[in-house]
């Protein structure tokens, strides 16, 4: 830039002396904004290694010695303040966050894409925006409230409609969880579609295809990486989701073999029992061992999201 | 650190009121009590408080409630004075103040409380024994059905026992093993949980065939406390004060206060003040046994 003023003979002598010392504020404002937006930027970073840290920090005694790893995965009995012999399973509070996650996934994907798809393909440009802030509102809707739903609301309906034994269940905690994840699919859902081009679009009408045919046939493989992440994004925010489900599941350390048997996740597990722990004790540390757990899932899951994310992007340059 | 960082806690200490009693703006010469603990003792921790204030304004009580555990971790973190809790300290929490503070913590039994068997209004059961109590919530216990019980709530769910409990770890919940299923017996897995004492109350409010166990001081209108045998066969005792008094009604437990060594200052004054006659008196008004009811 510098070198297009030197070189501009038509500049006065003043002007030009105004244009430099301008620049070269610039020169200095330049490498400080951009260091500071750097920092922003590996900040996330270093937000995660520290997290990750704290929680293995806390983790790490139990992980060599008084925990056994086996007994861990694989045991159904989550007795840890037994005065007997304390047992660390979280098998049944795995299946629990697993169980209650699909039961969410397989409500909340069919309800989200179809939203998705009505919203780009088939509505006015006016519902549009009234079913784009209706849904970004149902998102800002916090988890407690949620889980206060379930609990007040849908549990005395599921005791009414089914005659279940209880009504804070694997079923009310699905729904919950799927109302919950509804936006997130919706939204990324949403721009998966817009994103493919138009022209695809016409084609297929033109080739005589209806517009269902034309979601169904076209626009769903075209867009199938935008959508695999929304759905995988709809599944990390069910899995980490620890209030509502608390609230809403029973809480009640079992596998379940019925929709109306209530069930405990390992999110809620954390939640509910960490008040209760000495510092630095056995329970206390296997309980930071879950968060664990839960961070190598929700990492899985986010890689999975990323990665499909990635091939979105790759198919559309390439 | 600790568990204050639990969502849980947050919620309850939302729920049951975080209060900080006393003149505050006295900054000069006024004194800072800080009591932590029980969910059970979180409501007469509050009127003692405020009763004590009333006479002596230069000193602040601030109360939080939490859970039996939390309040014991937290004076041995030495972030409370005084620590309420509806158990004993454990082996290894004694051992932690030793050897923080050099001095065995000091205990009080400050009260009584007696823990009631709460089923929905609709349940036509009136008794229930502590055998069958120790077979409907222990390992490997036969009774999972109201017609077990003699008690007709329909057939099919409808006559499922839904068996309502405590998070592992709070006081309530050790209390209640300790008393029903003995000390070399666990919880039967599968209970429905709930982190408070009105929570046990609230879900049994909503559960046909829903039993819980909560402290005598929660009843509402939707809920029935079950007379307690101690075998079944035997006439049932109701859990009033009345009972736990002499010594008839079968759950009943001391409500203890714990300080790192010997009180010393406003909080011995504030302790002793407790144990008075007056500060029994506020035990009584909510509906838990002070300590010259029970014999």
């Amino acid at each position: 830039m510098s070198d297009v003023h030197a070189t501009s003979g038509s500049l006065t002598t003043r002007s030009r002396r105004r244009a430099l010392s301008v620049h070269a504020a610039l020169d200095l404002t330049e490498p400080v904004v951009e260091w500071l937006v750097r920092l922003c930027g590996w900040s996330a970073i270093l937000f995660v290694a520290a997290i990750f840290f704290f929680v293995f920090r806390e983790a790490a005694p139990v992980l060599g010695g008084d925990l056994n790893l086996r007994e861990f995965l694989t045991s159904q009995n989550w007795i840890p303040s037994s005065d007997v012999r304390p047992q660390y399973g979280i098998l049944a509070l795995l299946i629990g966050t697993l169980s209650v996650t699909g039961l969410a996934m397989l409500l909340a994907v069919p309800l989200g894409l179809g939203a998705a798809v009505y919203i780009s393909e088939f509505c006015s440009a006016k519902v549009r925006e009234v079913l784009k802030v209706v849904i970004e509102l149902l998102a800002a809707i916090p988890s407690i409230v949620w889980g206060f739903i379930g609990y007040m609301v849908i549990g005395p309906v599921i005791i009414q409609l089914t005659g279940a034994a209880v009504g804070i269940n694997l079923l009310n905690g699905g729904v919950i969880l799927a109302l919950m994840s509804v936006p997130v699919i919706v939204s990324v859902g949403e721009d998966a579609l817009k994103a493919v081009p138009d022209s695809y679009r016409e084609a297929a009408l033109s080739l005589g295809a209806s517009r269902w045919e034309m979601v169904y046939r076209v626009l769903f493989p075209a867009a199938k990486n935008g959508l695999l992440a929304a759905v995988l994004l709809g599944v990390g925010r069910a899995i980490g989701e620890t209030m509502a489900v608390l609230m809403a599941t029973g809480h009640a350390v079992q596998i379940p073999t019925s929709l109306l048997d209530p069930i405990r996740t390992l999110t809620a597990t954390i939640a509910a029992e960490l008040g209760d722990v000495v510092a630095g004790g056995t329970h206390y540390r296997v309980l930071f061992v879950i968060g664990l757990a839960l961070f190598a899932v929700s990492f899985v899951v986010n890689l999975a999201a990323d990665l499909v994310v990635k091939g979105i992007r790759r198919d559309r340059v390439g | 650190m600790r568990g204050r960082f639990s969502l849980v806690l947050w919620a309850v200490v939302a729920a049951s009121g975080c209060v900080q009693i006393g003149a505050q703006q006295e900054s000069e010469g006024s004194t800072t009590i800080r009591v932590e603990g029980s969910d059970t003792m979180v409501n007469i921790a509050q009127a003692w408080a405020e009763t004590y204030n009333l006479k002596h304004r230069e000193v602040s009580i601030q109360v939080l409630g939490g859970g039996s555990g939390v309040g014991i971790a937290s004076l041995i973190d030495g972030n409370c004075d005084i620590a309420n809790s509806s158990r004993k300290m454990k082996p290894d929490e004694i051992e932690k103040v030793e050897a923080k503070y050099r001095t065995k913590p000091k205990e009080a039994i400050v009260g009584y409380d007696a823990l009631a068997l709460y089923v929905h209004k609709a349940n036509p059961l009136e008794t229930i024994a502590l055998d069958q109590l120790a077979e409907i919530y222990g390992w490997d216990g036969g009774i999972v059905r109201w017609s077990q019980l003699g008690a007709a709530l329909g057939s099919g769910r409808r006559d499922t026992i839904v068996r309502i409990s405590r998070q592992a770890g709070c006081g309530t919940y050790a209390y209640f093993r300790e008393a029903v299923l003995g000390k070399s017996r666990d919880y039967k897995l599968g209970s429905v949980d709930q982190s408070g004492s009105k929570a046990v109350v609230a879900l049994v409010s909503k559960t046909p065939g829903g039993i819980g166990y909560s402290g005598m001081g929660y009843q509402t209108p939707e809920v029935k406390m079950l007379r307690v045998a101690k075998h079944a066969g035997q006439p049932g005792v109701a859990p009033t004060p009345a009972n736990a008094k002499n010594g008839s009604y079968p759950i009943t437990r001391p409500l203890l206060i714990y300080t790192a060594g010997e009180p010393t200052g406003p909080v011995k004054a504030y302790l002793d003040w407790i144990l008075s006659a007056e500060g029994q008196e506020v035990v009584r008004e909510l509906g838990y046994v002070s300590l010259g009811e029970h014999e």
